[in-house]
């Protein structure tokens, strides 16, 4: 027998619960909860589970498409058919609440989350990526961040055996305290042998398996829906720690146990642990639960059915067979040295009962506890910030135009936000499992499909500061360059996942910015095609009362039919033409260059038009397909001088640039006006490439020719690519060297 | 030739290896699970790379006493060739087939990159087929990698020519800047006395085919295969 708190007006707050949602719950049970049961409903109804300020907003989006195996919100991942009987399962997530206060631990286990959810689908991960955002690097308390993060993801996805193939790297003050760890993995799978979170047939046997519980974890959900702040640090227990080995034993055993057709249903249990993969895998099935915890192997003395309901202790899944199967699947987690216990079974009753020795802790009704079910939605009170209309006034060009162009290059590809990320991908094992055919540092990566001469491109695309000065041209914006990054890599875009980053949603000001962002990725992902398979909202990104920049990370998925076809982004011989494929408007409103050289957050970012973003992709997939080009890259962050640059490096090839200037120097080499694509070629092909881009309706602009070790555009820029190249690749590497190892 | 590829719980490059050697047609492979204590037909055996057992100690400390690596010990004392890959290398250290010990690569970070190799040593079972001078470009991804031996032992080493690949530059040249864990005399791979056991931390596995970027790590499969 446990003692349970008796429930008082202190403890419903303690637990996050506002009045109104405690009447709903005794309304749902017809009497007052227990202490576990209010336990199970604050963390169901935590921010993290229920999606309660989110779900309204996230519902516009377009979430349908000929090819998709499984509506978002539904699986623990997303699904999309790739043909030859194959599925891409693909998702992001992010762990920003745990890797504030401890960055080794909390990025590790984002990691482990973000493979069980590709794993439990019945997919073997084949590439993982990660979108990172912290605060100055000039900060120490920031390059401890950074170290711990890119130690923690390191370490965690090496063992298990994971290509981390990209991601982006963003710096600045607006995540200083809270930094923005998003990671998404994909997997390839038989369609044949997907398989959903769900509990279905009375009787069925429920299993527990992978690693003991403990108390770690507890309440890490509810904790990931409140602001960071000084009091967080005493949260640190509300960190999980990770194992990646057990996670390696984990992957094997589920995907042997799937393959052998042995599962009714299997979820892992990450937020919210048991509660929640209980609740939702029986909501799902239209069923119920009854759980024994004394059963659940533990790895704490006296724990209590509270803790063990909430424990979010990692490397855990929670499984249902049929009688008949059972000695069979414990047979193979103990091949592979894992525990699986029977707890429970299906109950044909829409109740979760949970017994510890045989006295009954939680009767609930699992619908009411999940998204989808009776969880509360609510639509929140907005208000477009004052900053937004003040900032978009800004006139870029009443800055005064530099007087060295050279110095703005270097100062621009010495900027965090533009250098190399090897210092961060070199800590990655990026080539194992022998499919990474494209990896870190280009435009998009490409894995190979095995068994098909297919590939698979993807690519992590966002930018806070646009969204900030615009959130919803922002959003179309960040959808639009992970489109294109993929298309520059030959492969037609099929998909996006998104992790939606903001402050607190009950600031009518930021829910503004979250409901223009969900628009906006809404509305470029039906001009696209790309429906949303799925993702993760992360509200209370704040620290000290200051919220980061709104922030969505698009996670894009493309399919090259041809893997040998695929384009890198680098110059590959001397002698080749280069063009730009788009219109250069000159924009420089929110560029990498006002933030860098003027020290300038402001200015209308710039337009887009949607039908180009189209025409440009199917530029770039039939001309990869055609084996027209030898290189293509997108200009983003710094303009087109710097994407000149970053197309230099690879092999050490330099290029002699005209380029017709229809605006201020400053404006038509920084400025950031997209869709707007490089591309190298022979010469013999030039006529079919403009043929090409005249039925696409696009501007083709030869503007130079590859070769030689300087980089030169219209005798304005005039740079060594070796001291370009140098300065890349130094910058992070030299600032992280400060922290003494 | 008949390859095996043992699996010990943790190791994620025995796949690659299976793959490679399937794919690349060098004979036959199978799985060979660290629980079996027969090796059976086998010709030669792959120690893959990977975590075994975690890593959480030394690494390969744990590895070595699982029941199929007192039938590779055995094996090898029967003239068997083994490859023993990155954790491989590590393991074939700890259960004493190869001389030395592996540290923490020297800048105290997990390092992933393609490196070049020298063949210091072209008359080996395992490096027949390399045949012309330029260094070999392979993958190398690994924490651990700081290969030391004690200087009677390098001295050994050197004078029986056992040291088959050390770190060097596009160019061919071993020097400090080519050298990424700081290994002792850059040295990457090791062969024992006999001849038929070789350890290395470089991927060869990772450089089958041409669109992985390099067909080098073939070579020295193929130099095993058709010896």
């Amino acid at each position: 027998m446990f003692y349970e708190p008796e429930i008082t007006p202190q403890l419903i707050k303690d637990h996050g619960l506002s009045d109104d949602e405690f009447r709903q719950i005794v309304a749902f049970l017809g009497r007052q909860p227990t202490f576990t049961e209010l336990g199970i409903y604050s963390v169901m109804w935590s921010e993290h589970c229920s999606y309660k300020n989110s779900i309204a907003q996230l519902k516009t989006l377009p979430r349908k498409g000929k090819r998709l195996l499984a509506e978002a919100g539904e699986e623990n991942a997303g699904a999309i058919d790739i043909g030859d009987g194959l599925a891409v399962v693909f998702k992001i997530e992010s762990h920003n609440h745990p890797s504030a206060i401890e960055p080794y631990q909390g990025a590790a286990t984002g990691m482990g989350g973000i493979l069980r959810d590709i794993f439990t689908m019945g997919a073997r991960p084949e590439a993982a990526m990660n979108s990172l955002r912290f605060g100055p690097l000039d900060l120490p308390q920031v390059r401890y961040l950074f170290d711990g993060v890119v130690r923690g993801i390191g370490d965690y996805g090496n063992c298990f055996g994971i290509p981390d193939v990209g991601g982006e790297g963003f710096f600045d003050e607006s995540y200083t305290g809270n930094p923005l760890i998003n990671a998404m993995a994909l997997g390839i799978a038989k369609k044949s042998e997907l398989i959903s979170a769900t509990a279905k047939g009375a009787g069925n046997p429920v299993l527990i398996v992978g690693s003991k519980t403990g108390r770690d974890g507890i309440h890490g959900a509810t904790f990931a829906s409140e602001e960071l702040s000084e009091k967080s640090a005493a949260k640190r227990p509300s960190v999980q720690i990770g194992d990646p080995f057990t996670e390696k034993l984990l992957l094997e055993a589920t995907l042997e146990v799937i393959k052998k057709k042995l599962l009714v249903g299997i979820q892992d249990m990450g937020a919210a642990g048991l509660t929640c993969s209980s609740s939702e895998m029986s909501a799902r099935g239209k069923s119920g639960m009854e759980l024994h915890i004394d059963r659940v192997p533990v790895r704490e003395e006296a724990m209590t059915p509270y803790e063990i309901m909430l424990s979010e202790s990692q490397e855990r899944m929670l499984v249902v067979t049929t009688p008949e199967k059972l000695d069979e699947v414990i047979a193979v987690f103990r091949k592979w040295d894992l525990q699986a216990v029977v707890i429970g079974k299906v109950i044909d009753e829409n109740r979760l009962k949970v017994y510890y020795d045989g006295k009954l802790y939680a009767d609930i009704p699992p619908d009411s506890l999940v998204l989808g079910g009776k969880a509360p939605v609510y639509i929140r009170e907005q208000k477009k910030p004052k900053y937004i209309d003040e900032l978009a006034k800004f006139n870029p060009l009443n800055l005064p135009e530099p007087r060295n162009y050279n110095a703005v290059l270097k100062q621009l590809i010495a900027s965090p936000d533009v250098a190399s990320k090897r210092w961060v991908y070199r800590q990655y094992d990026t080539s194992v499992r022998t499919a990474t055919v494209i990896g870190p540092g280009g435009d998009a990566a490409v894995i190979r499909v095995r068994k098909s001469p297919k590939g698979i491109a993807m690519s992590t695309d966002g930018n806070g500061r646009w969204c900030y000065l615009n959130p919803r041209l922002g959003a179309i914006h960040a959808v639009c360059e992970s489109a294109i990054n993929v298309a520059c890599c030959g492969a037609m875009p099929i998909g996006i996942t998104n992790c939606l980053n903001f402050g607190n949603p009950y600031v009518p000001e930021i829910y503004y910015t979250f409901a223009e962002v969900i628009a906006g990725i809404g509305e470029a992902c039906r001009a696209l095609d790309t429906p949303v398979t799925g993702g993760n909202v992360s509200f209370y990104n704040e620290s000290y009362g200051t919220a980061v920049y709104p922030t969505p990370v698009i996670g894009m998925v493309g399919v090259l039919d041809d893997v040998t076809k695929r384009i890198g982004m680098a110059f590959t011989h001397e002698g080749d033409r280069i063009a730009v494929i788009g219109d250069n408007l000159g924009e420089l409103g929110g560029s990498e260059y006002l933030k860098t050289a003027h020290k300038r957050i402001a200015g209308a970012i710039p337009s887009i038009d949607l039908g180009k973003v189209n025409q440009t992709i199917a530029f770039l997939v039939e001309a990869a397909s055609k084996e027209l080009l030898k290189s293509a890259h997108d200009v983003s962050d710094g303009g087109l001088a710097v994407a000149l640059a970053e197309c230099c490096f690879q092999h050490l090839i330099g290029a002699f640039i005209y380029y017709r200037l229809d605006y201020r120097p400053d404006a038509c080499l920084f400025g950031e006006s997209r869709p707007l694509v490089i591309i190298s070629y022979e010469e013999t092909r030039q006529e079919e490439i403009e043929q090409l881009c005249a039925a696409k309706k696009l501007t083709f602009s030869p503007i130079g020719i590859t070769g030689g070790e300087y980089l030169n555009i219209n005798e304005l820029i005039n740079c060594s690519v070796h001291e370009l190249r140098d300065l890349y690749e130094d910058t992070i590497p030299r600032m992280m060297d400060k922290i003494g190892h | 030739m008949k390859f095996g590829v043992i699996v010990f719980p943790g190791s994620n490059c025995d796949f690659d290896s299976y793959q490679a050697i399937k794919v690349c047609g060098l004979g036959e492979v199978r799985y060979i699970w660290h629980g079996e204590s027969d090796l059976g037909d086998c010709d030669t055996v792959i120690l893959p790379g990977g975590f075994s057992y975690g890593d959480y100690l030394r690494s390969g400390a744990i590895a070595r006493f699982s029941p199929v690596m007192r039938a590779v010990v055995d094996f090898a004392k029967r003239g068997g060739f083994v490859l023993g890959i990155c954790n491989g290398f590590q393991i074939l250290l700890e259960s004493g087939l190869l001389p030395g010990a592996m540290r923490r690569n020297a800048g105290m970070r997990f390092v992933c990159k393609d490196v070049f190799l020298r063949v210091e040593n072209r008359f080996t079972k395992f490096t027949g087929c390399c045949i012309d001078d330029e260094p070999l470009r392979i993958p190398i991804a690994h924490g651990e990698g700081n290969y030391y031996a004690d200087s009677k032992t390098l001295r050994l080493l050197n004078d029986e020519e056992r040291i088959v690949f050390r770190y060097c530059d596009k160019e061919g040249d071993v020097n400090e800047e080519s050298n990424p864990n700081g290994s002792v005399e850059n040295i990457a791979g090791i062969i024992n006395e006999r001849g038929n056991v070789l350890g290395m931390m470089p991927h060869p596995e990772r450089a089958c085919e041409k669109i992985l970027g390099s067909e080098d790590g073939l070579l020295i499969f193929e130099s095993v295969a058709w010896s």
